[in-house]
């Protein structure tokens, strides 16, 4: 770093005069100031300035509001806790209360591109940046108090955003910046603290939203109310490929408070004074609408057999050659396949966006997990230039993926274009929803591995099935679902990343000959993003099958993943849940069973071992899912009650998933509308859960959020297969699938 | 045809001019800038647009806003009193009970509703008067323990 300088670079007024006063609602979190010693201001936030690139302390870091420190970053708090956690590590770094904290998410106005918060990887990504930011800010902050007192860097100290030399002078960081901001590259020089000096890292702080949102304070893009803003609803085809062959718009025009009906193709919308004008003109357009049907071709049940035939030439990812003739020649030998039906993410709160377009600046407030990828589809969208483009993140109805708040970003952008220097807000109804969202694919998995006599695996071999999980916004318009029925559509074309599609493929386990092969299929239903991608689907085909081998070797199916597996801190896993658990000494009962799975997520970060324990009822032919008792490894934790919170949010949706979840269709439609056809956990069937945490501070923090979701789904069918000796092989684990007679 | 409606909504009595058959989720959004209940399924499926009903927790999605008449409507707003939290939400803070958030209007007035006809329920009778409300995220289990900590606080 060069020596300490401060600009105070035009650039800031350049910005501020380019930058969007927003009217109405506020984009800082605000905090009570509660804080120990002398009482703040209220924080009023930083000035709106872009950031230049993500080199630049300032694009993380600022300290221009007296008394508060300013975290920005690119990723979006989707539930997981991310702004807390983000805070933790920052506060941590410039010795800065929690407190005095505050943090700016997800705006192409202000926040670097961080791209997609997705992957599990915002702490691992984010959280360095922040964290290697905040310690250039403190290195440059003890540079410039250095220089004013004359002495040594190493002669001073910090306590709470005030620094001090041995001689007694003091000076907080704002007065030391006078109101500027710190436009240093970050060069590396600073080196963050030692885990052993942490406060706040590692706390169990509490997250300053939920505050908000137990007095239903305006948390969510739901809730924005801007001056003037109109209400908007659309109307998707009844299908897919269906296209709209007449309607008498007329009708909808001339109902009460309706302001606007659009129809471009087979793209309709609404836009009405009040909310329930444009619920009900939209349920006009839906009478009136005349739809030329092209049916979907393949239906649930034919499902896998068909994606299985229409398969083209596999993805080579993991090669070893002869290995059919090593698992043929084996002393025991076995295979099975594997079914994972389209799930939903199911979002409680139906998709909502606000856009404002004007004719320097189109303003998009918007749940997308990326609003630079958003940005980018919106400028293809409309041929703008992105930089007249602004994208702010605002939270969202959870589900841990990609649900319709980019579609939703897109069509309310296409209606306000319509109605100029009007807010428009668009809420999508339930079963928009239900209907329109890209789902998590369907999967197959086929799987065959040879043992020794004794139970060690020999070699094993993988084949899975699978659709996209990534069409997210790509800078392509048609990504966006609305653009492809415009009455000049954009063409719509999958990307190739397809290493979701493997996640997990290969066993971590000690195997000399490992294989996998992946078949691309184009399926008949929208697909994208969903927690944990194929992971989710393969390690509930792997830990399940590696149950059916540990089973036909005779072997205990800790003691057994012991001996398998090098890694000590996948063995520690395993041990703390046998331990927490009493394994060795559970109590097997004719009602009861007991599942044990493991994986470590992509196979390179969080470790999480389950037990899942489930009850039988013979006579009424059901099974109970009691409790799930995990233990997760992943690193350095930063919060521990928010590790906690993900990773028994994740075991309880990937409770639902796997017992109940399969979205329904015939050929004309979708038919899981709503809560009664796509049926979800609710809290009368929600098992106890359980959740060890392992702290590892020598080493980095990894992403946590999807961990729990492929192991769950595996131990629970190991615990009915335990209980009543029926594999399931087929998701959801419906009790209808056991063989009753058998038990 | 819009009709003078008359509301009382935490604590407040305030007519206005509305369909009535409009669902009164829609009125207290519109008409009265509340946040908390929520549009989540428009068919009474998921608990997002619950208000307490004269200390009844009840969807608000469908039923017509006329159809409340003289009823003392308490939305998630008015449970907070005079800058104090309720219990429950207090223990939903202590508990850490939320995900993405979404739900925690149905939930926590499902629990308001419960602890006043029964503070001291029994598990079973804590998950069955929060079933109706949906949870994607999966932050059930903290459901139950915030109602459990918020049950000994008001015995307390």
């Amino acid at each position: 770093m060069k020596g300490p300088e401060i600009n105070n670079s035009s650039r800031r007024s350049f910005l501020k005069s380019t930058g969007h006063l927003i009217i109405g609602f506020s984009l800082y979190p605000f905090v009570s100031c509660e804080t120990k010693g002398t009482p703040l201001a209220p924080y009023n936030g930083t000035p709106l300035r872009q950031h230049i690139d993500n080199k630049l302390i300032d694009s993380w870091i600022r300290l221009d509001a007296e008394g508060y420190l300013t975290v920005l970053s690119g990723k979006q708090e989707l539930g997981q806790g991310i702004k807390t956690a983000l805070i933790q590590i920052a506060a941590e770094e410039l010795d800065i209360e929690p407190a005095r904290c505050r943090i700016i998410n997800a705006d192409t106005g202000q926040t670097v591109n961080e791209g997609f918060t997705a992957g599990s990887n915002s702490v691992e990504g984010s959280g360095k940046a922040i964290r290697n930011a905040a310690a250039e800010a403190r290195l440059y902050l003890f540079k410039l108090a250095a220089q004013k007192w004359n002495t040594s860097q190493e002669s001073l100290s910090v306590a709470n955003g005030i620094i001090k030399s041995k001689k007694g002078d003091e000076i907080s960081y704002w007065k030391l910046l006078e109101g500027k901001f710190i436009e240093e590259k970050i060069s590396g020089e600073a080196v963050p603290k030692n885990p052993s000096q942490h406060k706040y890292v590692g706390q169990p702080l509490k997250r300053d939203d939920i505050r908000k949102m137990v007095s239903g304070e305006s948390h969510f893009v739901h809730d924005l109310r801007m001056p003037g803003m109109v209400h908007a609803r659309i109307l998707f085809p009844p299908s897919y490929q269906d296209k709209l062959s007449s309607i008498d718009l007329s009708q909808v025009e001339s109902m009460p408070g309706v302001l606007k009906v659009i129809q471009n193709g087979s793209f309709l919308a609404v836009v009405a004074e009040r909310e329930y004008q444009a619920v009900q003109a939209r349920e006009k357009l839906k009478s009136l609408a005349v739809w030329n049907k092209t049916p979907i071709e393949t239906l649930p049940k034919q499902l896998f057999d068909t994606i299985k035939k229409t398969s083209g030439k596999p993805e080579e990812v993991k090669l070893s050659p002869g290995i059919a003739e090593v698992i043929a020649n084996t002393a025991i030998s076995h295979s099975a396949e594997y079914f994972k039906p389209y799930t939903m993410h199911a979002s409680m709160g139906p998709s909502c966006a606000v856009a404002l377009w004007e004719e320097n600046l189109l303003t998009v407030w918007t749940a997308t997990q990326g609003v630079y990828p958003v940005r980018a589809t919106l400028a293809d969208l409309f041929s703008r230039e992105e930089e007249s483009i602004r994208c702010i993140g605002v939270p969202g109805s959870g589900c841990y993926g990609q649900n319709g708040s980019d579609d939703v970003s897109g069509e309310a952008a296409l209606i306000a274009k319509e109605m100029p220097g009007v807010h428009v807000r668009l809420q999508w109804m339930r079963e928009d929803e239900n209907k329109w969202e890209p789902y998590g694919t369907a999967m197959g998995f086929q799987l065959s591995a040879g043992m020794d006599a004794d139970g060690k695996i020999l070699a094993w071999d993988t084949n899975v099935w699978s659709d996209s999980h990534s069409t997210r916004p790509n800078g392509r318009a048609a990504s966006f679902v609305s653009a492809r029925h415009l009455e000049k559509p954009f063409p719509f074309q999958k990307g190739g990343f397809s290493a979701g599609s493997y996640r997990n493929g290969i066993p971590e386990y000690t195997i000399a000959a490992k294989q996998l092969h992946l078949y691309t299929f184009s399926g008949p239903l929208r697909t994208s993003s969903l927690r944990g991608l194929g992971a989710y689907g393969n390690t509930f085909a792997l830990e399940s099958f590696l149950d059916e081998l540990i089973h036909k070797s005779g072997n205990d199916p800790i003691d057994f993943r012991l001996g398998n597996l090098e890694d000590p801190r996948a063995k520690a896993v395993l041990e703390k849940l046998a331990e927490k658990t009493n394994w060795k000494s559970r109590q097997k009962t004719e009602t009861n069973g007991f599942g044990i799975a493991y994986s470590r997520y992509k196979n390179s970060t969080s470790y999480f071992a389950v037990l899942a324990e489930v009850e039988i009822d013979k006579a009424a032919k059901s099974y109970r899912l009691k409790k799930l008792t995990g233990v997760i490894d992943s690193g350095l934790i930063i919060n521990p009650d928010g590790l906690r919170n993900q990773t028994e949010g994740g075991m309880i949706q990937s409770a639902s998933w796997s017992m109940l979840e399969e979205v329904q269709f015939d050929r004309e439609e979708i038919t899981s509308t709503d809560w009664t056809s796509y049926p979800i956990l609710r809290t009368m069937e929600t098992p106890e859960v359980e959740v060890h945490l392992i702290d590892r501070p020598d080493t980095p923090p990894m992403g946590a959020g999807e961990a729990a979701m492929g192991p769950v789904s595996a131990a629970i069918a190991n615990a009915i297969f335990d209980a009543t000796g029926s594999r399931i092989r087929d998701l959801p684990l419906k009790a209808e699938k056991v063989d009753w007679k058998k038990v | 045809m819009p009709q003078n409606i008359t509301l009382r909504v935490n604590g407040e009595t305030k007519t206005i001019l509305a369909d009535p058959e409009e669902p009164l989720l829609y009125i207290l959004r519109d008409e009265f800038s509340l946040n908390a209940a929520k549009y989540g399924c428009g068919l009474h499926q998921c608990g997002a647009c619950m208000v307490l009903a004269d200390s009844k927790a009840e969807p608000t999605c469908l039923r017509p806003c006329s159809s409340f008449g003289d009823t003392e409507i308490t939305t998630l707003e008015g449970l907070t009193k005079n800058g104090k939290l309720h219990p429950v939400q207090q223990a939903f803070i202590d508990t850490q009970a939320a995900q993405c958030g979404y739900c925690l209007n149905g939930m926590i007035l499902s629990a308001v509703a419960l602890l006043e006809e029964n503070p001291k329920p029994a598990e079973r009778e804590i998950r069955e008067a929060l079933d109706p409300v949906i949870c994607r995220c999966g932050t059930h289990s903290r459901f139950i323990k915030a109602v459990k900590l918020a049950s000994e606080t008001i015995n307390r």
